[in-house]
């Protein structure tokens, strides 16, 4: 049995790391507020900018072959998987969940006997993947501390990836990320950036005045890298608000099972006090009755 | 006078919204500018000031560098990925951006991204001048 000392120092450490784990969840809470603002401010232009895909894809069709980017390149042997996950641990699920579903695509697309490629950004999605796909990851970008995820970074990733793709190096290119469904729920998503998927037209009619300056086609040549960003920095912006949702989640339930820890130790450590006093007075007591 | 709606998005956060009664738009073939009741035009912007006339006040100016406007009879919507209301513009600013640009000139081997970016730093040159610096 413990001696009591040493029950005093367990309780001591859990205390400790109880306050961490509480002052962590209470930061994580306070920045998925920064990272949820964030996501929304940027809706607007990632809305917009779809729209205005639509209208011009609606008065593409049955014209011209779109460039590549929208039609993509007509066979689907290699592929890139845009892997987009966080830094840092301690985050429950999070990046583990986002890597388990690129893995099971993966084994798919291989078992297809496809050719895959895969580019990680975020350390903890390099780590976890490299040791299983060392020679498919082409490239692998950390998010150096970049707080709050900034546009240049997105377009930085979308570039070198429109660099590939016009290289020749892939066919298909998807992105995975988290969507952030609410604080308690992140949905690991895998999307298809090339060729691009576009939104239907919806409710706007597709306007046989809309005039185009210049052509059509030059303008949709220079949207489609944008949209492109766009989807890069939506996925970089929704993980953000994940990983701060998860981990608010996981510090939570590490701050309540600590908790829960020092009651059972306390008590512990009290019923071992309470026996040696009263195994203390028994000696007194039947001392004084010999006499 | 009638208005009309316009917004003006960035990637990271809306730079303007409200009702206002014309805009100037640097457009790629030209400045325009528009009135409520505009037949729809899809247009790519070059990089210029754009400015706002709202009702009773005088023009608001933006400095845009590069992107779309979608121009309907009741609204217009402008998409740019880099946009700075003119009052957050220095001359130092801009001649930084000048600087920046003619290293990525002078770093890269392809001609035609040379002309393009030589593009870009003469239309900067022009917005230095148009905004009286």
């Amino acid at each position: 049995m413990a001696s009591l000392k040493d029950l005093r120092n367990r309780i001591a450490s859990v205390k400790g790391t109880q306050k961490i784990t509480k002052a962590m969840q209470m930061v994580a809470a306070a920045k998925l507020r920064r990272a949820q603002n964030a996501a929304e401010n940027a809706r607007p232009y990632a809305e917009k900018m779809s729209q205005v895909l639509g209208n011009l894809a609606a008065n593409l069709i049955g014209g011209v072959q779109g460039p590549k980017l929208l039609s993509g390149t007509g066979s689907d042997k290699i592929h890139l998987l845009v892997v987009c996950t966080a830094d840092r641990g301690l985050c429950g699920g999070f990046n583990s969940s986002i890597v388990r579903l690129a893995r099971e695509h993966i084994r798919g697309l291989k078992a297809e006997g496809k050719t895959v490629k895969i580019i990680t950004v975020g350390k903890k999605g390099y780590d976890l993947m490299r040791r299983q796909f060392r020679d498919e990851i082409i490239e692998n970008r950390d998010l150096r501390g970049n707080k709050p995820v900034d546009y240049d970074f997105a377009a930085e990733i979308a570039a070198s990836i429109i660099a590939r793709f016009e290289a020749g190096e892939f066919d298909v290119a998807t992105l995975f990320y988290s969507r952030f469904r609410s604080v308690i729920a992140q949905v690991p998503t895998a999307q298809k950036l090339i060729p691009a998927e576009l939104p239907e037209a919806g409710d706007s009619v597709p306007d046989a005045a809309l005039e185009f300056e210049p052509s059509e086609e030059a303008i949709l040549d220079t949207l489609l890298p944008r949209n492109l960003t766009v989807q890069v920095f939506r996925a970089l912006l929704e993980n953000a608000a994940s990983e701060q949702g998860a981990r608010t989640g996981a510090m939570d339930s590490a701050t309540r099972n600590a908790g829960e820890m020092i009651k059972k130790q306390t008590q512990i450590y009290n019923r071992t006090r309470q026996a040696m006093i009263t195994k203390e007075l028994i000696e007194i007591i039947s001392g004084a009755e010999a006499l | 006078m009638a208005t009309f709606q316009f917004d003006f998005v960035g990637p990271e956060r809306t730079v303007y919204s409200g009702q206002i009664e014309a805009v100037q738009l640097p457009g790629v073939e030209g400045e325009m500018t528009v009135l409520p009741g505009h037949a729809p035009v899809l247009t790519a912007l070059k990089v210029g000031v754009i400015v706002i006339n709202e009702a009773g006040h005088a023009g608001k100016r933006v400095l845009v560098r590069g992107g779309f406007a979608d121009i309907g009879p009741t609204m217009v919507t402008v998409i740019a990925e880099r946009a700075n209301p003119f009052e957050e513009i220095t001359p130092d600013s801009l001649d930084k951006d000048i600087a920046t640009l003619e290293l990525q000139r002078d770093a890269t081997e392809d001609f035609a991204k040379k002309d393009e970016i030589t593009g870009q730093i003469v239309q900067l040159q022009d917005a230095k001048v148009a905004l009286n610096f």
